[in-house]
């Protein structure tokens, strides 16, 4: 789960992390009134789960009331790369003499955290390590014993920052451990990480990702998921308890399995075809869950057929072609389906289907069929 | 021969009164793997068809001689299921539960390493050696005993893939799930070590999905250490960046963990990668011969 940057911060304020001082706002007037109360200049930006909001012009200094609801109106409701703007955060203005970059991320290849910091910040950081790659210094975290002092002093020496700076910048690194542990992210990011004119270390960005697996730890954290910025089809997946995600394709997907939905993706493409969604119905389907998901695949109006793969393992194949059957009783599609049935009960689950002689609805042997037909009837 | 889970397979079933803990436990005895206890904290003293209950994994090691123990009970207390079972000295631990949280896998991966007992999964079907043992979820009726090694990421699709080599005649040594979460206690790299030196098998499937760079350190692998023929299937070709796709450990990061960053590696070493699961049996004719 990606958070916003003004819910990241919060975070980071909640472990120490220095940051400015900032309010939340979703209409103009909020925003103008954050910004009365936190004094002029401040800045407003929006909040979207996408870089590049300053380029896109979603980062405005505002030095007066004026300029506040000027920025405010213009940039709420602002498409900012597919993303559309909901929320402000606005923030006091900080005075910048240097831009740092500061992360700890989850090394999944050496199965350890990595703390990483740079003088180069305030700009694209994958660009940096091309140009510069000597620029971005990295240490691995031992798991069990945590971020210790000298891995801050480490990286701060070796990426050469400023020696004045060189115990609050440590200091900051051990406070997005913190975050990093206790929050369970998997990424926390400052870009930049801002050392002012007084010299002080703050986190003028923050980029948190929280570990879905874990959100039962953090209640407070699983209730900032942003509906508003979800897909209509995601959210009622999510909320039917289905693993989906949408794409922009016209063959809607059904199977059981993470491996094998991906694997009928891949074999739809190559027969010519473009998926509109992955759709893992989990191991065990029962019927319900099967009709259930038909009606989120259906839900997305671009779809023009839909193929079911199922290979039985735990999940019988005689459940699926019942929720089938039972999802055209409720809801009576008027999309072609192909049905690819193999595995435990296979042939009870095609003899069910045969007998229900559902509408538009073709069997096929194997999963390469069943992807040439679906392309040919998606057409 | 098999690898991990044969004939001497003694095993301890932690979580074996839930619902699916039982089902399983009961299909796995059923299938003839010599499941010689449970454990469910405050159920010590009663049994499951027979298989007695334990409060503890040590009391179940004490007193049955447990070797092997497979995890099942729910996420969030998983991770301390696990590093019970290390503690009370089994080699052998297979966690079938999923989603367990990435800093519950970190540490627990960290604490394993330094030790001498081996996880496999978690996220993943288990492991199943035809004709001799079956711990987890694996179906096992589509499966007889023969020479090609197979270990995945995903449970389904090395069914489907399974399937597509049985059709053609195949057996299978082993058929090893190693999950599909960020951090899995055994990677494609211990697996290939392991059919390497198992006898029985003559060619090793492995089939990886998008994410991570397993498959591109398996490769560098086999170019060093495997001379049996080694054939691969990479699942996840359209999916889209930043998205995770079903799997906690499937997503394309940026322009990292790419299937088609991952199909390349492997055949820059010689490996040959089908570009659909029938493709795979295909290859496998070519290299093993006709079996039918």
């Amino acid at each position: 789960m990606d958070l916003l940057e003004y819910q990241g911060k919060q975070l980071f304020a909640k472990h120490g992390v220095p940051v400015p001082d900032g309010r939340p706002a979703t209409t103009v007037q909020e925003a103008v009134e954050a910004a009365e109360e936190l004094g002029y200049p401040v800045v407003i930006k929006a909040q979207v789960q996408i870089g590049g909001r300053g380029k896109a012009g979603g980062i405005q200094l505002a030095k007066d009331r004026a300029e506040a609801e000027e920025h405010a109106t213009a940039i709420l409701g602002m498409d900012i790369r597919g993303f559309t703007v909901h929320e402000l955060y606005v923030e006091k203005a900080s005075e910048i003499d240097e831009e740092y970059y500061a992360a700890i991320v989850f090394d999944r290849s050496a199965k350890k955290p990595m703390a990483m910091l740079s003088r180069m910040g305030g700009m694209d950081v994958e660009e940096v390590a091309e140009t510069d790659p000597e620029a971005m210094r990295m240490l691995h975290v031992d798991p069990l014993l945590g971020l210790q002092d000298f891995h801050g002093r480490r990286l701060a020496f070796e990426s050469g920052i400023a020696e004045d700076v060189v115990r609050p910048v440590g200091a900051m690194l051990a406070s997005l451990y913190d975050v990093f542990v206790r929050e369970d992210a998997t990424l926390v990011e400052v870009n930049p990480l801002l050392i002012t004119k007084s010299r002080e270390v703050v986190a003028l960005d923050a980029k948190v990702t929280v570990d879905d697996n874990a959100l039962f730890r953090h209640p407070d954290v699983a209730e900032l998921r942003d509906p508003s910025a979800e897909d209509p089809q995601e959210r009622m997946a999510r909320e039917r308890g289905l693993t989906y995600v949408k794409l922009d394709g016209n063959v809607g997907i059904l199977g059981n399995g993470a491996g094998l939905v991906m694997s009928t993706l891949d074999v739809v493409a190559q027969a010519g075809g473009t998926p509109a969604n992955f759709l893992d119905a989990g191991g065990g389907s029962k019927a319900e869950a099967i009709t259930s998901a038909v009606e989120v695949i259906l839900s997305d109006e671009k779809v023009k057929a839909v193929l079911f793969n199922i290979f039985g393992g735990i999940t019988r194949c005689d459940e699926v072609a019942r929720g089938l059957i039972e999802a055209f009783e409720q809801i009576k599609p008027d999309v072609p389906f192909v049905v690819r049935l193999d595995g435990t009960n296979d042939k009870e689950g095609r003899a069910l289907l045969a007998e229900a002689d559902l509408p538009n609805v073709h069997t096929e042997a194997t999963m390469l069929g069943a992807a040439e037909k679906i392309v040919e009837l998606a057409r | 021969m098999a690898i991990l889970v044969d004939t001497g397979t003694r095993l301890v079933v932690s979580g074996i009164t839930g619902r699916e803990g039982t089902f399983h436990s009961l299909r796995n005895r059923d299938y003839g793997t010599n499941v010689v206890a449970g454990v469910t904290p405050g159920k010590g003293g009663q049994d499951v068809d027979g298989i007695p209950v334990f409060n503890t994994l040590h009391d179940a090691v004490e007193q049955t001689g447990a070797n092997t123990a497979m995890v099942f009970v729910p996420p969030r207390f998983a991770a301390d299921s696990i590093l019970e079972a290390e503690d009370a000295g089994i080699p052998l631990i297979i966690t079938i539960t999923e989603g367990i949280p990435a800093h519950d896998e970190l540490r627990v991966y960290t604490h394993l390493e330094r030790g001498t007992s081996r996880l496999v999964g978690p996220n993943c079907p288990g492991i199943l050696s035809p004709g001799k043992a079956n711990v987890g979820i694996i179906p096992a009726q589509f499966f007889k005993e023969g020479n090609v090694g197979l270990v995945s990421r995903s449970g389904t699709l090395t069914y489907q893939i399974g399937n597509e080599l049985a059709q053609r005649g195949f057996g299978n040594s082993s058929i090893v799930g190693i999950g599909g979460d960020p951090v899995p206690g055994s990677s494609f790299i211990d697996m290939l070590e392991l059919f390497e030196a198992d006898p029985e098998t003559e060619l090793i499937v492995m089939c990886g999905e998008i994410g991570g760079s397993a498959e591109e350190e398996a490769a560098d692998y086999i170019e060093e250490h495997v001379s049996k023929p080694v054939l691969a299937y990479i699942a996840g070709f359209t999916a889209p960046p930043g998205k995770t796709m079903g799997h906690a450990g499937a997503i394309v990061s940026g322009s990292k963990g790419t299937a088609a960053a991952k199909a390349e590696a492997l055949e820059a070493k010689g490996v040959r990668v089908g570009r659909n699961p029938t493709q795979v049996s295909e290859i496998a004719v070519e290299i093993l011969g006709t079996r039918v």
